[in-house]
């Protein structure tokens, strides 16, 4: 008859040993995966290849999963406990000053002493991103629809636009909405299709619809040039005046009519003045749609679409303007690429751009508008900061990323502001 | 008794391959009226509320609910349009809010349509014209009366989900209220609530029904509620009717009372029910 002491030091033991177990299955696809992937490599000898063994770094990185894995299963009970996923309505805790101030560097960013070219440069790019996230927002945060396929719309919006340009040499203001509509109506286009769908089933069609896009203007030679791309695009120009050195008989370049030195930075504080205007449009765009019926439609409809049907709402109509207004915004930064870039090629709308807008938004906290720019900055700053860590880079970008997960499931700022509250509604009253 | 009732059921039918859920079921609803549905459990009353709601297409029969707008084939509308045209509102068994969502905007929700042609979709509530503001305004008086009637004022920009459970049950009639019913189907709704909070219902589906001119289809499980509110009982067995009449002549049917209290059916009542059902027969 074991004692019950006994007993518990028998299930401790077998406690360990399936530890063990475990952190061995973890070494062993280490093992498997570090092999090829670190143990070989080749080097340059002399014009020739010559493949290189490193048995000690995977020794090395085997043995840090064993203990790590170990440890980890060891001490779960002291893990950080996960927060809810649920989001939160919060009590007046609204940030205005954090938005404001963030928009105010914003605006003044490109007039600071340090913003040399290059960040001028990583700012334009950021608020691209910034602006997508705004745009996916509505379809995954408010509307709560997977869509894995966003960068088609994005890349429907620099076609459009490229090809608009080129072909009847229309000025960016008048093909900018064009590439919008264009896109909404594909987005439109993929959600009928995918109006039944939800959750992991939608998030696998709309991944095959952003690569059917891709593969489609790789092929389509005769429009798109296939994997060649669209080069010369034309330039945004300032209200008729060109960014030039040397403008052509009979025109004005910006400089000369404001009678500064040429600086081709002019032409960089310009495209990040304008992207930073689209997207500033797109935020008070989305924030006001939000508060409108339509937004409070999206939102419902994310929470429980049965409930919305027993309230009488039509959740087709409902579904497709989310993905057409979600699309649309996806357009108009498309374009911008494009007229930035001045060079447009599949290659620039693969999968990796839809995961990372996808990341933005969800790291930023589904449906949050500051929590959209903060993780964009994140995701879009950590890689270039991380340039000093070389081939380490992606390896510290997972990390930090898995650790923000970890620690804030429900995204950086992951609090929902009430579209509507009833100490104001009630103010007012006549 | 010229007017026609609100609703008419005639010979429906639900069936879930072999299953009959509803079988042959014909029934009527007036206006200003509380019909209660009642019946043991897989009797079939879920499964006729989601058929004249629009969720299940049924088998066989017809519904036809006669609008104040005229006669309406409820069997012949899908989903959404039962709620938006034909304003049959309903609640579920196991409550469904929007639980992320305040409980102020929850009823605001429930005014969708009404608020989305106000902002011409959109358009006029994007450029905030006083057409919309003022259909906005409207909106939330309603919900703030809904809120004050159901006791919910004080916790109106809370998360719904957040509240306790006889509030949220609360909150879904109150939601269902402001969609505008001219036919309002409750399943279950003092489920999980205590004697008070059951009391409070009952008193509040009395005032509806006295005030509104619509029709309350009411099932519900908890017999004093049924007894202290409706006007009008309707006793479902394996899908059919098997009793119908003014509560005090149902209560004390042979047929009931084998049903609910039958030696054969496992899936009876909550002992509560049952010991009410039994002391009625008693006092017979
Ligand atoms: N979608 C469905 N598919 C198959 N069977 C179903 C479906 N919906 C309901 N049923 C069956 O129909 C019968 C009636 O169910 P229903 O939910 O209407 O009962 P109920 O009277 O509401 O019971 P309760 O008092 O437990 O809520 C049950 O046997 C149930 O299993
Ligand atoms: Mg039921």
């Amino acid at each position: 008859m074991p004692s019950a002491v006994d007993r518990l030091a028998v299930r401790g033991a077998g406690q360990l040993a399936g530890r063990l177990r475990d952190a061995a299955a973890a070494a062993f696809v280490t093992l498997v995966l570090a092999l090829p992937l670190v143990g070989l490599r080749t080097v340059d000898q002399g014009g020739a290849l010559v493949l290189e063994t490193r048995w000690d770094w995977v020794a090395i990185g085997v043995a840090a999963v064993f203990v790590g894995r170990l440890a980890l299963g060891l001490f779960a009970h002291l893990r950080l406990r996960v927060p809810r996923v649920v989001p939160r309505v919060a009590q007046g805790v609204a940030m205005p000053w954090l938005a404001w101030a963030v928009a105010g560097f914003a605006v003044a960013l490109p007039f600071l002493p340090f913003a040399d070219r290059y960040v001028i440069d990583l700012g334009t790019t950021l608020l691209i991103y910034v602006m997508l996230g705004w745009g996916l927002n509505v379809v995954v945060g408010l509307a709560g629809l997977l869509d894995l396929g966003y960068v088609a719309f994005y890349a429907v919006g620099a076609y459009a636009y490229a090809l608009l340009a080129l072909n009847f040499s229309l000025s960016f203001w008048i093909c900018l909405p064009l590439a919008g509509l264009l896109a909404a109506l594909f987005g439109i286009a993929l959600g009928f299709p995918v109006l039944r769908l939800r959750g992991d089933y939608l998030a696998i069609v709309t991944l095959g619809f952003g690569e059917m896009v891709r593969i489609i203007l790789i092929n389509w030679q005769s429009l798109t040039n296939g994997p060649n791309g669209l080069p010369s695009i034309p330039r945004p120009s300032f209200f008729g005046l060109p960014f030039e050195r040397a403008p052509a008989e009979g025109t004005t370049s910006f400089h000369q009519f404001f009678g500064l030195d040429f600086a081709p930075e002019h032409r960089l504080i310009f495209l990040y003045l304008l992207i930073l205007a689209l997207a500033l449009l797109t935020n008070v765009f989305v924030l006001r749609l939000r508060r409108l019926p339509l937004g409070r439609a999206w939102e419902a409809l994310r929470e429980d679409e049965i409930a919305c049907r027993a309230l009488g709402i039509n959740p087709t109509n409902v579904k497709l303007s989310a993905f057409a207004i979600g699309a649309m915004l996806g357009g108009f930064a498309g374009a911008f690429f494009a007229t930035r870039q001045g060079f447009i090629s599949p290659e620039s709308f693969t999968f990796i751009e839809s995961a990372t807008i996808v990341a933005i938004v969800v790291l930023g906290g589904m449906g949050s508008q500051i929590g959209v720019v903060l993780a964009a900055a994140f995701l879009v700053l950590l890689p270039e900061i991380g340039r000093e860590f070389a081939q380490f880079r992606m390896l510290v970008f997972g990390l930090a990323m898995i650790l923000i997960m970890i620690w804030r499931p429900q995204g950086l700022l992951g609090h929902r502001e009430p579209t509507v509250r009833l100490g104001r509604a009630a103010a007012p009253r006549p | 008794m010229s007017a026609p009732p609100l609703l008419e059921v005639a010979d429906l039918e639900m069936r879930f391959g072999g299953l009959i859920a509803v079988d042959q079921l014909s029934l009527t609803a007036a206006a200003r009226e509380i019909t209660a549905i009642i019946g043991p459990n897989g009797a079939g009353k879920t499964t006729l509320f989601n058929c004249l709601t629009g969720f299940y297409r049924p088998t066989g029969g017809r519904m036809v609910l006669h609008h104040p707008n005229g006669a309406l084939a409820l069997d012949r509308m899908d989903g959404y349009r039962i709620a938006a045209r034909a304003n049959v509102v309903r609640t579920f068994q196991n409550i469904r809010l929007f639980p992320g969502m305040t409980v102020l905007e929850n009823l605001l929700v429930a005014q969708h349509n009404t608020l989305m042609r106000a902002s011409s979709f959109s358009l006029a509530g994007l450029f905030g014209l006083a057409r919309f503001r003022r259909a906005e305004r409207a909106a939330l008086e309603r919900a703030r009366d809904w809120l004050a009637r159901v006791d919910l004022l004080d916790v109106a920009d809370l998360a719904a989900g957040t509240l306790p459970y006889g509030a949220q049950r609360r909150l879904e009639i109150a939601r269902a209220m402001c969609a505008d019913p001219v036919l309002l189907c409750l399943d279950e709704p003092a489920a999980g609530l205590n004697a008070r909070e059951s009391s409070a219902l009952g008193a509040l589906l009395l005032e509806i029904r006295a005030e509104q001119a619509i029709g309350i289809l009411l099932i519900e499980h908890d017999m004093s509620v049924v007894m202290g509110v409706s006007d009008h009982v309707i006793v479902l067995d394996h899908g059919r009717k098997i009793a119908d009449g003014a509560p005090a002549a149902v209560r004390h049917d042979a047929a009931v009372i084998k049903a609910y209290l039958g030696e054969d059916d496992d899936a009876a009542l909550p002992p509560a029910v049952a010991a009410d059902l039994r002391a009625g027969q008693g006092g017979a």
